[in-house]
């Protein structure tokens, strides 16, 4: 009878580890950010149909990068938990906080028990009233969360991009530089990044409507990147 | 997080959905006489601009008045309406189910659904609700909106099989509805405008609640109005309390036997457009 090898659970997770970052850097990245208007996620991607960030519930935002059928399943389960716990109990129930817990969980599991861990990093926005209220939960192919205060960067290469956006971050950022900043950061020193390029969407203050996100589309979108 | 098998998704469908995680109680075995609140007059009328959608605001069970300040108007999305007759709990839960439904529907897909669509859910839900609506707990309502696609406005009503009728100019529900019917069957013209279309509506709630006493009438004295709102491609607007109060004011001094004109002179026809305001 043969034995099957033993491999060192550490050697398990970095392989795994591996393999899900390798997987997150070949897509494009994505930059989250909170500002005097509200939460402005800004995207790289070339399509207008398949999106990577959008509408989970009346204040929370989810962004993806990675590979797109997997992330579009947790956006459609963040839909759904947020969608049932509104409605059994109220619509002012419903935070980022718990769903990023249950993100965090749902990864953790498949990343442990699974074949394949998912090649996804997921941002879960929520905006308050105040500024100081606004919440950024980045969440890792692996279930680790982290909660930032400012901005954060998820996808392949977010060290320099992220260096890119601490120089010129401030929480009194209005929308306009707040784009700016965000795609000069995406692009990076050799590339310039258009409206087709992008896409924009933020958690908007200003809105009257409890629906507070919005997307960021055509004339506005080109008006505002100047 | 809820997740399901590839084959037992229930996709964009809220009402799926719930059912799938929350059991639904069992109503067969269930009889019994239930003394519920009922809500009554509800409208909806087409102008130039989109739909005007309203109601009055008692519910009642039996004869006694269980709420002064009922809500039986709601906007269904950004740009349709949904108003309710028929025993109150189950057509607020509906209501609210709806909303859900097309907002989830929404997200989920990234698009919104057409207004037919829109329409053909809500009688898809009144069909779900038929073995309660066999128990006494009726609920029609008429469905409104902004058919974006098309541009103009479009009204429904329904029956408790699920039955969808598309209406061209006007749509009532409710018990009062036979009263508000003919003064929006009189009332109504090809271009009505905004301050025309809400002066019918109200017209015809305030004779709805002249002859049927489940209607509540406006009541001056504590400021309850009818709610009204009006959808176009602007999206659901509801019109304010100020201009209600000074439309009934105007209204009450064109009602009053004493100083108003008479709608039928001696020798003279009928006249036209007699019931708007």
């Amino acid at each position: 009878m043969s034995m099957p090898f033993y491999v060192a659970p550490e050697q398990v997770m970095k392989d795994r580890a591996d393999y899900a970052r390798k997987g997150i850097a070949r897509g494009r990245s994505l930059v989250g950010m909170i500002g005097a208007d509200g939460i402005l996620i800004v995207a790289e991607n070339s399509s207008n149909t398949l999106h990577k960030v959008s509408e989970i519930y009346d204040r929370i935002a989810f962004a993806g990068v990675g590979k797109y059928n997997e992330f579009d399943q947790l956006r459609i389960a963040g839909i759904r938990a947020a969608d049932l716990k509104g409605f059994a109990y109220s619509r002012e129930d419903v935070d980022a906080r718990s769903l990023a817990n249950n993100y965090a969980q749902m990864l953790g599991q498949v990343f442990t028990h699974e074949m394949k861990p998912m090649e996804v990093e997921i941002l879960v926005a929520e905006i308050g009233d105040e500024r100081h209220e606004d919440q950024l939960f980045h969440i890792l192919y692996d279930g680790s969360v982290m909660d930032e205060h400012h901005f954060t960067v998820l996808g392949g290469e977010s060290d320099s991009i992220a260096a890119t956006v601490k120089a010129d971050w401030s929480i009194e950022i209005d929308t306009p530089s707040a784009l700016k900043l965000a795609v000069r950061a995406l692009a990076g020193e050799d590339r310039v990044l258009g409206a087709d390029d992008l896409e924009v969407a933020i958690l908007d203050r200003g809105v009257d409507h409890r629906r507070k996100f919005r997307r960021i589309l055509g004339e506005e979108l080109e008006s505002l990147l100047g | 997080m809820p997740s399901f098998a590839a084959g037992d998704d229930p996709g964009p469908s809220f009402v799926d959905l719930v059912r799938r995680v929350y059991p639904q109680p069992d109503l067969g075995g269930m009889t019994g006489e239930l003394d519920l609140p009922h809500g009554t007059t509800v409208l909806a009328v087409r102008y130039t601009d989109g739909v005007v959608i309203a109601g009055d605001r008692r519910a009642t069970s039996g004869n006694m008045i269980s709420h002064r300040t009922i809500k039986k108007v709601f906007s269904s999305d950004r740009h349709s309406g949904v108003a309710i007759a028929g025993a109150a709990g189950p057509a607020v839960e509906m209501v609210r189910l709806y909303q859900l439904q097309l907002e989830h529907y929404e997200k989920v897909e990234g698009v919104e659904l057409s207004l037919e669509g829109k329409a053909n859910q809500l009688s898809q839900m009144l069909r779900n609700n038929l073995p309660m609506a066999m128990q006494g707990m009726v609920v029609i309502p008429i469905f409104a909106g902004y058919d974006r696609r098309r541009g103009y406005g479009r009204l429904f009503q329904f029956d408790i099989t699920g039955g969808r009728y598309e209406e061209a100019n006007y749509a009532t529900s409710g018990s009062g509805s036979i009263f508000a019917g003919t003064v929006l069957k009189l009332g109504f013209a090809e271009g009505l405008d905004r301050d025309r279309a809400i002066g019918l509506a109200l017209l015809a709630l305030f004779e709805a609640a002249d002859d049927d006493s489940a209607t509540g009438a406006p009541d001056l004295v504590r400021g309850i109005y009818p709610t009204i709102a009006t959808i176009t491609s602007g999206g659901f607007e509801w019109v304010d309390d100020t201009e209600l109060a000074s439309r009934f004011d105007t209204m009450a001094g064109q009602l009053n036997p004493a100083t108003a004109a008479p709608m039928i002179t001696d020798g003279d026809t009928p006249a036209s457009g007699g019931a708007t305001t």
